[in-house]
């Protein structure tokens, strides 16, 4: 193989106490695919900032086609030769395709170089397959497109070495299937690709080589990906062995939410149209579908969020008229919201103070008007210890706390009061396996219990290990409903896409 | 009725308009510049009275009503440049440090004001710009001696709507600006640095506020009054936002604001006498609340206006 196109040698990087990296190897070859694989807070993310400038190594070197380099800033890792997509897109929503291409690039006599950046931007589309259409505003494209955006971004100021942070947690599974034929094209052209995930089915489909680090070191590094097991690197990743939660048989029992025939108007999002669907006590249902088909007008209707439109809906054979958050709730619903940050609690209050805000106004927390602090601390301490939520108390200010943390919070929130029905949206975007697993075995868990749930996701793979049923959305509609026995990943990426009509 | 009609529409009313809406063009899009980069300037209502007073006192110090306009203009960038300290390299409230700006300029300029001219039964005055007609243009009709016919900084102000569209949507710099009021994060991760563009973006607007103060005490009125601002800072960032942000639209609100003014102001003077003017005084300022409310509806502000940025922070 050819000398390395980028080598990392040795990096330390610690914050305060706390090594983020600690003496990391790592080095990609042109026309390399490195597969860059961890737990969350396992120094992917700060690896990845050393290497695009955004931090400066305590020790250790870069260097790039054998010579040493200093990358002290964005800029000057651009002018290496490296290019970075975020995981969160670095664009202008309101300014065109083009225009975000030629930020930052010096212009023509003193104007913005219009007809050279059209030029460049054709010769990237026709070299990779990446087409774009330059004179649209960023805001009219798919999350797809934006990405394809970020990656002719990079190609744009001659990126050698394409850095890659979790591209797919975005997409659909047919856009996945075209990112990677363009990256490999791109590796095949000589460019150098880090793919940082931990999909460990991706890694092994698209990686030539992977780089495993645990607790911010490499822990292990893997030559034959497509020839390696994902438990053996899932063992890598964590440090032991991980068996995928066991879905017992159960038997569903009464029906514990119901809608028919709900539709919203098209007010933020895709509206739904029509949409009947029922849960029963012992069941997850799975609702997949690409990010933006109507699960969020979905999920804020059954939350009560949104009252709908038209159609009914009934929570353990009691009708909603009302549609409002505390009605819901007293009915018997439980939610944990997509985001966790904005509308899961309040980041900036304590801990203790969001794990029973839905529940504020209620006996156990509030008496004549006021609060009963003690109670609210004992029950943010019980959950604490109930879900070993790593904080340093519950009156920590909850936007300190990591995001598998913050999931087990939301989640102790709804279980302590034993719901009927259980919504949650996206129940492991951003979590690690071990985080993941926990949560998984704890839906388990209520399912046994005789709980019914709804999970929407766009982890597929996740649906299916847990999910009993799994129902699609696309554009406001469900688009078929599968038993997960009978499932699969390409059966419901046709739904998903509306290739396939009601199954 | 015909009659005040007659007295209202004339050249002199064009020609009015033309005059109102300069400072409040220049200021406007002062305010634009630093808006587009994510910057809110609360500061320009002082800053323009700073510059006010320090325009007219350089030149009735030297004689030299030149001088006077390079004065005003740096002190609006000195004080646009402390604005974008606080808010921009510290990160502060842009609020809180835009009216602070705005009292600590508006009493610097009584105090200096007071300090270099004392207590004067008659206020200084200095001999203002003069009109300079443009040859061949000015002989159009109407339009002529309305537009041009009028003073230096008049057609300066015409010539800096086009130059900032062209600045703000054609040059990279422009894009810089855009970008970093939009996603400052997507500017720094192309390399742009995002402090030093909005500082740039601030300090370009107090220029444009300093034209807008010396405007006022050195071709409009000729001297240096406290109330020589009195409310126009304000008004321009309203129309900033009824101009959505575009160089074209803001000027074209400066316009219209300036119309309704020229307008009460000539149905004060036309008879209509049963009606207290202050009615007529209120005329603009109901105009542009009416305008901002219909058209505020649909305007988008800039993603990132009022949002510090801070390169660790996700």
């Amino acid at each position: 193989m050819s000398a390395p196109l980028i080598e990392m040698r040795g990096i330390t990087k610690s914050f305060g106490a706390v090594k983020a990296n600690e003496a990391v190897d790592l080095s990609v070859a042109p026309g390399e695919i490195l597969g860059l694989l961890g737990e969350n807070g396992a120094g992917k993310t700060t690896l990845m900032n050393v290497l695009f400038g955004a931090y400066a190594p305590d020790a250790g070197e870069i260097l790039i086609q054998g010579q040493p380099a200093r990358i002290t800033s964005s800029a000057d890792a651009l002018a290496a030769g490296i290019g970075m997509v975020h995981q969160h897109f670095h664009l202008a929503p309101r300014l065109t395709v083009l225009e975000n291409l030629l930020i930052g690039i010096p212009g023509k006599s003193g104007r913005i170089d219009r007809a050279g950046g059209l030029a460049r931007l054709a010769e990237i589309s026709r070299q990779h397959g990446l087409t774009l259409d330059p004179n649209l505003p960023v805001s009219a494209l798919s999350v797809g497109e934006q990405q394809r955006l970020e990656i002719v971004k990079a190609l744009f100021r001659g990126a050698r070495l394409l850095i890659l942070d979790e591209p797919t947690a975005v997409l659909a599974p047919s856009e996945v299937d075209g990112l990677f034929s363009a990256l490999r094209s791109m590796a095949a052209q000589g460019l150098g690709i880090i793919f940082i995930s931990h999909k460990l089915n991706e890694v092994r489909a698209l990686t030539h080589r992977c780089t495993v680090l645990r607790h911010g070191r490499v822990a292990g590094r893997v030559d034959d990906p497509a020839n390696t097991t994902s438990a053996a690197m899932a063992e890598l990743m964590c440090g032991h062995e991980i068996v995928p939660p066991a879905r017992k048989p159960s038997t569903p029992g009464v029906e514990v939410l119901r809608l028919d025939g709900i539709s919203t108007s098209k007010h933020s999002g895709t509206a739904l149209r029509d949409v009947s669907l029922a849960v029963r006590a012992g069941e997850i249902l799975g609702i997949a579908g690409v990010s933006g088909n109507g699960q969020r007008a979905l999920a804020e209707v059954i939350s009560g969020v949104r009252a709908p439109d038209a159609g009914r809906m009934t929570i353990a054979g009691q009708k909603v008229s009302r549609f409002s958050p505390r009605e819901v709730q007293a009915l018997g619903l439980g939610r944990i919201p997509e985001d966790r940050m904005t509308t899961g609690l309040v980041t900036n209050l304590p801990l203790a103070d969001s794990m029973v805000l839905p529940r504020i106004g209620t006996a156990a927390f509030s008496a004549k008007g006021l609060l009963k602090p003690d109670a609210i601390r004992a029950f943010a301490e019980e959950q604490i210890k109930a879900y070993d939520i790593r904080c340093p108390g519950p009156m920590t200010r909850a936007g300190a706390l990591s995001g598998g943390n913050l999931q087990k919070a939301l989640l102790a929130r709804e279980l302590a009061f034993d719901p009927k029905v259980l919504i949650v949206s996206q129940p492991t975007r951003g979590l690690d396996i071990g985080a993941a697993r926990f949560i998984h075995e704890q839906f388990l868990a209520m399912r046994a219990k005789g709980c019914g749930i709804i999970v929407i996701g766009e982890d597929l793979e996740e649906l299916l290990v847990l999910c009993d049923r799994i129902a699609v959305m696309y554009e406001g509609r469900i688009a078929g409903t599968l038993d997960s026995a009978d499932a699969s990943v390409g059966r419901l990426g046709l739904l998903m896409t509306g290739a396939e009509g009601h199954g | 009725m015909s009659a005040v009609f007659e007295q209202i529409f004339q050249v002199g009313f064009l020609a009015a308009i033309i005059r109102i809406a300069t400072p409040l063009a220049f200021a406007t899009l002062g305010e634009m510049f630093s808006e587009r980069a994510g910057v809110l300037n609360l500061g320009i209502e002082g800053i323009m009275l700073l510059c006010a007073m320090t325009g007219f006192t350089a030149t009735s110090v030297s004689g030299s009503l030149w001088l006077g306009v390079l004065v005003a203009v740096l002190t609006g960038m000195l004080m646009g440049a402390l604005h974008a300290l606080f808010t921009v390299v510290l990160g502060l409230s842009q609020h809180v440090c835009g009216i602070g700006v705005t009292l600590f300029s508006s009493g610097l300029a009584y105090f200096l004001y007071r300090l270099i001219f004392g207590q004067q039964s008659v206020p200084p005055s200095i001999k203002g710009f003069q009109t300079v007609p443009i040859p061949l243009l000015s002989d159009i009709p109407v339009l002529g001696p309305a537009v041009f016919n009028q003073f230096t900084l008049v057609y300066i102000a015409i010539l800096a709507i086009p130059l900032a569209a062209f600045v703000l949507y054609r040059t990279p710099w422009g894009l810089s600006v855009r970008m970093v009021g939009e996603n400052p994060r997507a500017a720094d991760s192309a390399g742009v640095s995002v402090i030093a563009t909005r500082f740039q973006a601030v300090i370009l607007g107090g220029a444009l506020m300093g034209l807008a103060g010396a405007f006022l005490s050195m071709a409009q009125f000729n001297a240096f009054t406290f109330g020589v601002v009195s409310g126009r800072g304000w008004v321009a960032i309203a129309l900033v936002v009824f101009g959505r942000w575009d160089p074209w639209r803001s000027a074209g609100a400066a316009l219209l604001f300036a119309f309704v003014d020229a307008l009460q102001l000539r149905m004060q003077a036309s008879g209509l006498g049963h009606i207290p003017y202050e009615a007529f005084l209120m005329l603009p300022f109901i105009f542009t609340i009416v305008a901002m409310a219909v058209m505020s509806r649909n305007a988008v502000a800039p993603s990132a206006l009022l949002k510090p940025f801070r390169r660790e922070e996700r």
